[in-house]
Parts: structure tokens; C-alpha cells; sequence
């Protein structure tokens, strides 16, 4: 992002080289040229075609020199729009989550977990209307559009967490379509890498066991998967290590117990208008479907 | 009932002017909405759901029923006395488009009554406004309206391109057009050959969403993306459609109160058609977060880019004819001065977005949000302020109070960049557009409460500006027929101009008739052929 930083910089500097010329300009003639009391018409002039030419020439010679910085800073920041390799990881946008896809079969949402200092090759997909995919940080902004995949490259110098947003406007909830990016040292990261590609955990405890029952009965995998069980469903967000995350609903909230049963029963609450009907849970169903899905680690 | 039934150029004028005035308080209003929710982080001011139906609806307000109506309004009223003619060519064509402006307006309000607004952006990207996205009725409405506004708009158009052609008085040669006049004979046609874009795109969204079509359908071989390309070739002349009549404004005005011809005629004139055709090559501009290829949006960045020289020209003439003046620092003139700002500001954060790493960054953040506002606020709108206290006496024959019009003028510069400049940060530290709330980040609440406070106070001035309507259409002083000493034909009409304009148009041999007229021991006619 170095590069559009010093772009940016660059802008920055010829436009209020512009902006204070003009300014100045305009407060001297103001100021010179106000009308004295008794003065009479002043010396009609029309023109000078020396000086029209000149600032129809300097401004051309400026917005030449700032293309030919646009050309190399563009290639510079762009990934190829025909990669010749698979993508490291696929992010596909849904109304209003973010996905992400690795090419070992872990999936998660709402976060995109990356090695630092390491240069990714992201996919970017969209499952229904056009999103776009920024972390202002680390990468350029894409656009995810259905029907086509498109490519950034996606770096982080050193580990940290950075924000990221949905750019494009895209219904309702567009304000929540928030994600993180956490980018963890290379060891680190393969660690979550192949945990995040196991199967889910069997639960153990009694409370959990219930939830996971409740979970069945209630068809939550109709729209939700978790690997390992009958949960097949792909419109909701893969919970298979749920528990990992650390926000539910696109960053509206911390990932706790209280509010993942919240948002198992009554999700419109949290974030009014998003695809999750209110679903009919007793207290006690809900946080038995809080401890399983807490459990799914 | 005469101003229901009559057709006359000037009433027509008239009822556009004031249609859009009213359109301005209600998109106003729903600025103010925006304004308050966003105050402070996670405000339940409004839904999400009502938020996203009132930012569609202002910028489609703004746009539609206030920017172009507007303008259109002021050209129907002064390009026939401008060009010494008694009325438009087709005075029942005029008045028709004007009642079918404003039944496209009802029409998009009705909506509300209906079972919900459009709620998908002023450009409504597909497929996010195809039925499964968007079941309401609220995008039919919207696009039923831009229909009926679109036909409005290119008969307005095809009216004013032919008056200008065909009624001039004599002697008044395209090179002596007064440069409100080219600027609007331009942009006229700019209008005719930009709206077909729109209406086809309408035209596919009504086929998708009615019909079952499939035009933007990527899973039945539709494609998304062919709304964004039918949508931006009408979208970006557009852009241009509403701030030439404005450049007119202010070519009339600073000369006028600088007491000498604006200098360089030609150059202005010419850089406004050199804008108008580049205008057709810049549209996938707005297009630079989609993977189009590189290739592709370097030409695109290319011709966006170089724009900005005909408009510096423009930029650099306006100031230079302050320069050597003897300038009259009225309400008109300050608005006129600060145009000239306000506008090289929303112009250079154009040109920031045209360099396309930088959109990279900014697209669809509130950098655009400041952009456009400065261009359109600070640009067209200031413009048109000026114009109002320019013609205002011509109009009703009595001037707006210059007290009252001082408030107003630093009112609405205050509030204007208190509520602007500072989503210009909020964007740089990453807060998207038509976001209807936003998480607690450092600075974001800070920076929004200071465009909130802003935007009251701009409230406050445009109220004591509809005052000074109000007051001054009573109580104003009388104008005279030419307040301003001015040298363009209308001030040569009684104020208001009676039925048929002129007993006898002058004689016209200059750009400036009346200035030769007033001076005929030095008369601009023997510069001919100079400048």
C-alpha cells in the first residue's frame, strides 16, 4: 500500500499547489481590483491568447507527468486479471457476510486469517449482488461481482489484526458487512490452517450434546454447515469452528455465549434485516445451542 | 389557472424554478435524516431499511428533481430573452415538459404510499435491484419516474437546442452568444445524446423486473456489469449536464460585477465543447474497483485525466477577468467568487479519483461523498445562488435584501464546508458510503459530529435564504430594468419582462449589445474578429 500511499502524497501536493494558486489569485484580484467609490469603467481587455495558452498547456504537461505515475504505480499494485496459478484463498460475498475459502477446505467467515510477509493471491466472488472486498490497510479494493472472479494480491508486513468492509453498496445491512483481517507469523498460521480444515469436534459435555440435538431438530443445517455432521447448508455462514471467531454478524458483535444464543433465537434484533429469521427458542434451547456451537473450537 | 393552462416561457421558468425549490427543502430534509443517524456511532435514529430508502431518494431528489429542473428552469426563462426572441420554439412542448417533470417527481414520491421507496442508490446497481433482491415495488416506481423525467428532460432539450438555432436575433452570430447561452446550447446536446443511455437501461431493469427478462442476470447469461456501462455513459455526461448551465451562470456574473468582458470568450466557450465530447470517454471511471483489465482503465484514467484542462481553462479565465476590474463584491459576486473555491476543490478531487490507485483506495468511501458534494454543492448549487440574487430582480422586478443575502452567503459557506471538508478525512481513515451507521473507530464520531453540526448550520442558511425569497418578492427594493449595469439583451426587457419580451429587440453587433449601447464612443464591435 506503500505505493498508493506515496501516490496519494504526490496528488495531494499538486492539488493544493493548485488550490493555494487559485485561492490567491482570486483573494489579490479581490482585494487589488475592488471598486473604488467614484471610479468609472475600468480598461476593457479580452483576453490574452499567450497566457490561455500557457495554462492550457502547464496543466497538460502536469496530468501527462501524473498518468505515467498512475501507469506504474497501477502495475505495481495490481495481481494479473488472468492469474496462471490457483488462488491462495477465495473470499465470496453474500448479503451480508464475507466468506473465506481455503484451498486445504478450511472455510471461515467474517475473517480472513493470512500469514505475515507473504504475499496472497485472493480470489474474489460474490454469491449474490456485487460487494467489494477492502481492507483499507493491505490491499486495493475489488469488486465482487456474480459470475466473475477477479484477483488482488493481499500482504501484510508483520502480524496485527486490520479492519475490512464491504465497499459496494449492497442492500440492507451493507453498514455490517465488516470483516478482519489477522495476520499471524508463518507457523502460527499453518497451525490454524489444518485445525480449521478438521472436521468438528464431537461435544462432550451434556449441555452441548443437547444443543447439537437441538441444532438437527430445528434444521439450522439447512442453511448452515458443519463438517462432520449431516449440516450441509452453504446459504448461512459455516460454523464447523464458529468458536474460533471473534465477532458474530459482520463485526456487530463480540463473539461471547450470551450472544451467540442471542443471535440463535432472535438474530433481527442484532442486526435488523439480515437473512436470519427470528427462530421460535425457548431460553433454555438457546443457550443449549450457545454451549454447542461454543464448543465448536 | 394561467399558470396552470399558460405556456408563456416565462412562467414556465418560473414553476420549474420553484417545483425544484420545493424538491430542495424535501431532499434537504432527507440529508438532514442522514445527517442525524450518522451523528454518533451506532444511532437508532431511523431503521436501516428507511435510512437506505432515504439516501436513495435524495440523491435521486437532488439529481433529478432539483439539479436539472433547476436549471432547465433558468434557461427556459432567460435563453429566449438572452437571444432577443419572444418565447421558446415550442412554447406547449416547454410546458409539457414541465408538467411532465413534475409528475415524474410525484409519481417517484408516491412510492412511500405504496409499500416502500427505492432504497438501491441513485444508480441502483443490478442485481442488487432485480425482483429477488429487491421484491418492493419501490425500484419500479423509481425507474417508471426517471422514465417519465428522461423524456421530460430530452423534450426540454430539443426545445432549447432549436431556440437557440433558429430564433436568434439578427445579428446575433453563434460567436456573440451570450456564454450562458453556449454553455446551455451545449449542454443541451450533451442531454440528447446522454439520456438514451438512461432510458435503455431503464427500459432492461423494468424487462428484468417485470417481464422476467435476464438482462442482468449472471447465472441465466445476463451480466451485471452491462448496467454499470449503459448506466455511467448517460452517468457521466450527467455529471457535466448539471454544472455547465452553472459555468454559464458564472461566465454572465463575474464580468458583469468585475465590470469587464470575461476573458478569453473563445477559449471558454470551445473548452466547454471539448469537455462535453471527452465526456463520452470517461465513464468506466466510475467502474475502477471491477477487475476490467488494465489496458481497459488506462485509457479511461487517460481521458478523465485530461479534463481537467479545458476545466482549468475555464477556472483560470473566470479569475482572470477579476483581475484589471473594478470589482462589485454583491451577494451574487461572492457566491460567484466562492464558486470558483469551492469548485477547484470538488475539480482536483477529481482528478485524484481519476488516478486510479487512488480510486483503488477512495471509490465508494466518503472521499466521494466530499467529491461530489463539492462539486455539486460548491459548484452547481453555489452557482445557482449567485444566479438567484443575479436575476431574482429580473424575474420579479424587485432585489433580494443584500443583509439578508450576506447571512445567507457565510451561513451556507460555513455550514457548507464544516459538513464536506470533513468526509474528505473520513474517507481517507476508511468509512464507506451509504453506510446507515458505523462502528466506534478513532475519529469516526468525532469527524461525523462536526459534518452534522455543519449541516445544521447550512440548514439555517438556506432558511434565511427562502426568507429572503419570501421577503423580497414583498418588500423588495425595486429593480429597475438593469440593476447591475449589465450588457446581455434580458436587461434590456422591463422587469419582469412583459408577454413577447421586447417592444424592440437592440441591435446586436457585439457579444455585449448593451454595452455598445451604453458606450458609443467605445463599442466591443470594433474588437470583432480580434478576440
Amino acid at each position: 500500500m506503500q505505493v498508493a500511499a506515496s501516490l496519494f502524497a504526490g496528488m495531494l501536493i499538486l492539488a493544493a499547489a493548485v488550490f493555494i494558486l487559485v485561492g490567491c489569485l482570486v483573494c489579490y484580484g479581490l482585494v487589488r481590483y475592488r471598486a473604488r467609490a467614484g471610479a468609472g469603467e475600468p480598461a476593457q481587455t479580452f483576453g490574452s491568447r499567450k497566457l490561455e495558452t500557457i495554462w492550457t498547456v502547464v496543466p497538460l504537461i502536469l496530468v501527462t507527468g501524473l498518468f505515467i505515475a498512475t501507469l506504474r504505480a497501477m502495475a505495481l499494485i495490481d495481481a494479473p486479471s488472468q492469474p496462471g496459478r490457483a488462488a491462495d484463498l477465495i473470499v465470496t460475498g453474500h448479503q451480508w457476510w464475507w466468506q473465506a475459502r481455503y484451498s486445504n477446505g478450511a472455510v471461515t467467515a467474517g475473517e480472513v486469517h493470512i500469514p505475515a510477509g507473504k504475499r496472497l493471491l485472493v480470489q474474489v466472488e460474490s454469491a449474490d449482488v456485487i460487494h467489494d472486498f477492502w481492507v483499507p490497510h493491505l490491499a486495493r479494493k475489488m469488486d465482487a461481482v456474480p459470475g466473475r472472479s477477479s484477483y488482488i494480491w493481499l500482504e501484510a508486513d508483520a502480524p496485527g489484526t486490520w479492519d475490512g468492509a464491504c465497499s459496494e453498496f449492497c442492500g440492507t445491512q451493507h453498514a455490517w458487512m465488516r470483516f478482519i483481517v489477522v495476520a499471524e507469523p508463518e507457523a502460527a498460521f499453518s497451525v490454524w490452517l489444518n485445525h480449521l480444515a478438521e472436521p468438528a469436534a464431537t461435544p462432550s459435555t451434556e449441555p452441548a450434546a443437547q444443543g447439537a440435538l437441538l441444532f438437527q431438530q430445528k434444521k439450522c443445517g439447512d442453511c448452515h454447515a458443519i463438517a462432520g455432521t449431516g449440516a450441509r447448508g452453504e446459504s448461512g455462514p459455516d460454523l464447523t469452528h464458529v468458536a474460533t471467531r471473534r465477532y458474530l454478524g459482520g463485526t456487530i458483535s463480540p463473539n461471547t455465549s450470551d450472544n451467540l444464543a442471542r443471535w440463535s433465537a432472535s438474530p433481527q434484533s442484532m442486526k435488523p434485516g439480515n437473512r436470519m429469521p427470528d427462530q421460535p427458542l425457548s431460553d433454555a434451547e438457546r443457550t443449549a445451542i450457545a454451549s454447542y456451537l461454543e464448543t465448536l473450537q | 389557472m394561467n399558470w396552470i393552462a399558460g405556456i408563456g416561457h416565462k412562467r414556465t421558468g418560473i414553476l420549474y424554478m420553484l417545483s425544484a425549490l420545493l424538491f430542495f427543502l424535501v431532499g434537504g430534509m432527507e440529508a438532514m435524516v442522514m445527517r442525524a443517524q450518522l451523528a454518533l456511532p451506532n444511532l437508532k435514529v431511523v431503521t436501516p431499511q428507511m435510512y437506505n430508502q432515504v439516501f436513495t431518494m435524495h440523491g435521486t431528489t437532488m439529481i433529478f428533481l432539483v439539479v436539472m429542473p433547476v436549471l432547465t428552469g433558468f434557461s427556459v426563462y432567460l435563453i429566449p430573452l438572452m437571444i432577443g426572441a419572444s418565447d421558446m420554439a415550442f412554447p406547449r412542448l416547454n410546458a409539457f415538459s414541465f408538467w411532465l417533470q413534475l409528475c415524474g417527481g410525484l409519481l417517484l414520491y408516491l412510492s412511500f404510499a405504496a409499500g416502500g421507496a427505492p432504497d438501491a442508490g441513485w444508480f441502483s446497481y443490478a442485481p442488487l435491484t432485480e425482483r429477488t433482491y429487491s421484491p418492493g415495488p419501490g425500484l419500479d416506481y423509481w425507474a417508471l419516474a426517471i422514465l417519465l423525467l428522461g423524456a421530460s428532460f430530452v423534450a426540454a432539450a430539443i426545445n432549447l437546442v432549436v431556440t437557440v438555432v433558429t430564433l436568434r436575433a439578427p445579428g446575433m452570430t453563434i460567436k456573440r452568444l451570450p456564454l450562458f447561452v453556449w454553455m446551455n446550447l451545449v449542454n443541451g446536446l450533451m442531454i440528447l445524446f446522454a439520456l438514451p443511455s438512461l432510458v435503455a437501461s431503464l427500459v432492461m431493469l423494468l424487462g428484468d423486473r417485470l417481464l422476467h427478462a435476464r438482462f442482468f442476470d449472471a447465472a441465466q447469461g445476463g451480466s451485471p456489469l452491462l448496467w454499470q456501462h449503459y448506466f455511467w455513459i448517460f452517468g457521466h455526461p450527467e455529471v457535466y449536464i448539471m454544472i455547465f448551465p452553472a459555468f454559464g451562470m458564472i461566465s454572465e456574473i463575474i464580468p458583469v460585477f468585475s465590470r469587464k468582458p470575461i476573458f478569453g470568450y473563445r477559449f471558454v466557450a470551445l473548452s466547454s465543447v471539448a469537455i462535453a465530447f471527452l465526456s463520452y470517454g470517461v465513464w468506466a471511471h466510475h467502474m475502477f474497483a471491477v477487475a476490467l483489465g488494465r489496458t481497459f482503465l488506462s485509457v479511461f484514467a487517460a481521458a478523465s485525466m485530461l479534463i481537467a484542462v479545458p476545466t482549468g481553462v475555464k477556472v483560470f479565465s473566470w479569475t482572470a477577468t477579476l483581475f484589471g476590474g473594478s470589482i462589485r463584491l454583491t451577494t451574487s459576486m461572492l457566491f460567484a467568487v466562492a464558486f470558483l473555491l469551492e469548485f477547484t476543490i470538488g475539480g482536483l478531487s477529481g482528478v485524484a479519483f481519476a488516478t486510479v490507485p487512488i480510486d483503488w483506495q477512495l471509490t465508494d468511501t466518503y472521499f466521494v461523498v466530499a467529491h461530489l458534494h463539492y462539486v455539486l454543492f460548491g459548484g452547481t448549487v453555489f452557482a445557482l445562488f449567485a444566479g438567484v440574487y443575479y436575476w431574482f430582480p429580473k424575474f420579479t422586478g424587485h432585489l433580494l435584501d443584500e443583509t439578508l443575502g450576506r447571512w445567507h452567503f457565510w451561513l451556507v459557506v460555513v455550514g457548507f464546508n464544516a459538513t464536506f471538508f470533513v468526509q474528505h478525512f473520513l474517507g481517507l481513515i476508511g468509512m464507506p458510503r451509504r453506510v446507515y451507521t458505523y462502528p466506534d473507530l478513532p475519529g469516526w464520531g468525532a469527524l461525523n459530529l462536526v459534518s452534522t453540526i455543519g449541516a445544521g448550520i447550512l440548514v439555517f442558511g438556506i432558511f434565511v435564504f427562502v426568507c429572503n425569497i419570501l421577503v423580497s418578492f414583498k418588500f423588495g427594493a425595486p429593480a429597475g430594468n438593469d440593476p447591475w449595469n449589465a450588457w446581455t439583451l434580458e436587461w434590456a426587457a422591463s422587469s419582469p419582462p412583459a408577454p413577447g419580451n421586447f417592444e424592440r429587440v437592440p441591435p446586436v453587433k457585439s457579444r455585449r449589445p448593451l454595452w455598445d449601447l451604453k458606450h458609443p464612443d467605445a463599442p466591443d464591435w470594433v474588437h470583432e474578429g480580434v478576440v
